[in-house]
């Protein structure tokens, strides 16, 4: 794999999450019990795709044939996203999306901060950008985790069960592969091995404030990097991709 | 989004709980005839306070539900683009219901009641939102009827003699006339597509322009709360003013799109330049009001399963609050 290869997939398997993340969000939207937090999720789920926007234009641009965003989301089948497992599960409760959101933006948030210093200035000014989102997300979603780990014992059951859950899914975040060696030594990319450190600590941080346990060592799930997802990522893209399907070639 | 007539028939004022004099009442109409806007902490009528509570809750409300026949689209629509400017639009509602909310709360009364209100069923919300979204076209006409209906309703009230709501409005108004114009965007785009696109077009517009008409609220003939609300500069036009204003705008729009408007009696008045329109079915209007409209206990029970969802959220967050009170103590 060269150079531009390893760039491309990169950016693909960043606009992957920030799709699927997205569409999981855009899933609550008129469901929220409260206003506060109805026009929070929106507004984050349209970051999210908008994030997703620009690497997907940037990914036609680096690729040469012409794709356009459309074409990445909604011309590829399932096989073909990139996105980590724990972006498509299923949103479950307010506690189980809190939990993803803060797993995953715990993550995503070093990883945007890795690449804003990236060598390769479109994809450092994107994620730069997307960074300053990214953080206030974050913010919210730990300020809710602590409350919900620090609240009843209903909530507290309810966001521990979540934890032990989705944390099967964390594992992925690291298992780096030849792309991301690619991307660290050409680009200046992420170093997995320091992210993980980071991310272990700053999560355990949160964790204890909202008196949670980190779950100890347990099998981690993996293959969202090799298109090998749960079963819930075809309906989800299903669902997504039904008007493109059911009309070919159409503009909306 | 939206205000519908919201003098339905049968609703009558109850006696103020305290006593207002003649010469109050006269003072408050001068304020309200020189133009004057009330403001929170100003004196009104029981009446009046009661009428804007009514009016600002149900019109927040239907921001809330509105929410839902559009987001019912948003996991399908059919490009980022529109994904994001849908996505955009119903995160504008969440907001003008926020707003909404805020300006009734300066009449004495609490988010927390209003909602419970809506909840019982006490409190109603725009009609229109109990009719389903069956094809992306729908999210088209939604933007460009039922946002247009609500701006000719609305653009009034950036001139409502509350002050509050008239401020809440002027916001309101500006994004709602972006909602009008990607909705009506999205039915160009489609009228311009294919035949089956064009087909989809027709269908949303068949079915969308009735209940749209309606949203003005029932004939002037029939509108009991009209004329007060004129006289208190709450309401600045009638009812079917505002429906017709709304057809003469929205018919040649229709044409331009090259679809059919479905009412074989609509033709243009050469004389007064108006649009005459068929008989609006009434009867509709009425049974959707009462609750038997296709989506009306969908929207509900949608509503009551999202507040129903957060009863250990909010107790989690009310308790994490306590604890953090208790520690700072």
């Amino acid at each position: 794999m060269n150079a531009d290869e390893a760039l491309l997939t990169y950016v693909l398997r960043v606009a992957d999450n920030a799709l699927i993340t997205g569409q999981r969000m855009i899933e609550r939207v008129a469901g929220e019990a409260e206003l506060e937090e109805e026009l929070a999720n929106a507004n984050f789920a349209l970051d999210y795709i908008g994030q997703a926007r620009m690497l997907y234009t940037y990914a036609g641009e680096l690729e040469g044939e012409g794709r356009s965003e459309d074409d990445f989301a909604y011309l590829r089948d399932t096989q073909e996203f990139r996105n980590f497992l724990l972006a498509e599960q299923p949103n479950g409760h307010f506690g189980d999306a809190i939990v993803r959101q803060f797993l995953f933006e715990s993550f995503y948030l070093l990883q945007l901060e890795a690449l804003a210093d990236s060598r390769d200035k479109r994809l450092a000014e994107i994620a730069a950008r997307a960074e300053k989102e990214i953080r206030y997300h974050l913010r919210h979603a730990a300020q809710w985790l602590v409350r919900l780990g620090d609240g009843t014992d209903e909530s507290h059951a309810r966001v521990a069960r979540s934890l032990a859950e989705q944390w099967r899914y964390t594992g992925e975040f690291f298992a780096g592969d030849e792309v991301d060696s690619i991307l660290q030594s050409e680009f200046r990319g992420p170093d997995l091995d320091a992210l993980r450190e980071q991310w272990l600590a700053n999560v355990t941080e949160v964790l204890e404030e909202a008196t949670l346990a980190v779950p100890g060592e347990t099998f981690m799930a993996t293959g969202g990097r090799q298109g090998l997802h749960t079963e819930h990522l075809g309906f989800l893209i299903a669902e997504m991709q039904h008007l493109q399907r059911a009309y070919p070639g159409a503009s909306w | 989004m939206y205000t519908q007539g919201l003098d339905q028939k049968g609703q009558t004022s109850k006696p103020a709980a305290v006593e207002e004099s003649a010469e109050q009442l006269a003072a408050f109409q001068a304020r309200i005839d020189a133009e004057e806007k009330i403001e929170a902490k100003d004196w009104m009528p029981e009446a009046y306070r009661r009428t804007l509570v009514r009016q600002i809750s149900q019109h927040a409300h239907s921001e809330i539900i509105g929410m839902q026949p559009e987001g019912n689209w948003l996991t399908r629509a059919p490009s980022l683009k529109r994904k994001a400017i849908l996505l955009a639009k119903v995160q504008d509602e969440a907001g003008h219901g926020l707003y909404l909310y805020s300006a009734a709360e300066t009449l004495g009364v609490s988010r927390d009641q209003m909602v419970a209100d809506l909840l019982a069923g006490k409190a109603k919300y725009s009609s229109i939102f109990n009719y389903p979204t069956l094809t992306w076209a729908d999210i088209g006409a939604i933007g460009w009827l039922v946002d247009g209906a609500a701006i000719m309703n609305q653009i009034p009230l950036c001139r409502c003699s509350y002050g509050p709501y008239a401020r809440a409005m002027v916001r309101i108004c500006k994004e709602e006339s972006f909602h009008q114009r990607q909705g009506f965007e999205i039915m160009l785009e489609l009228t311009r597509g294919s035949d089956e696109q064009k087909a989809m077009a027709q269908d949303a517009l068949t079915r969308w322009w009735w209940p749209s008409l309606m949203m003005f609220g029932p004939s002037d003939k029939d509108s009991k709360h009209s004329a007060q609300s004129m006289a208190w500069k709450i309401k600045r036009f009638s009812n079917d003013e505002l429906r017709q204003k709304f057809v003469d705008v929205t018919v040649p729009q229709a044409e331009f799109l090259g679809l059919k408007v479905p009412d074989d009696d609509l033709e243009l008045d050469e004389a007064s330049g108006h649009y005459r329109y068929g008989d609006i079915d009434w009867q509709e209007f009425y049974d959707v009001l009462a609750g038997n409209g296709p989506c009306n206990r969908q929207r509900m029970a949608k509503r009551q399963g999202a507040h129903d969802d957060g009863a250990w959220v909010r107790e989690a967050a009310q308790a994490y609050a306590a604890k953090q009170a208790a520690k700072a103590a």
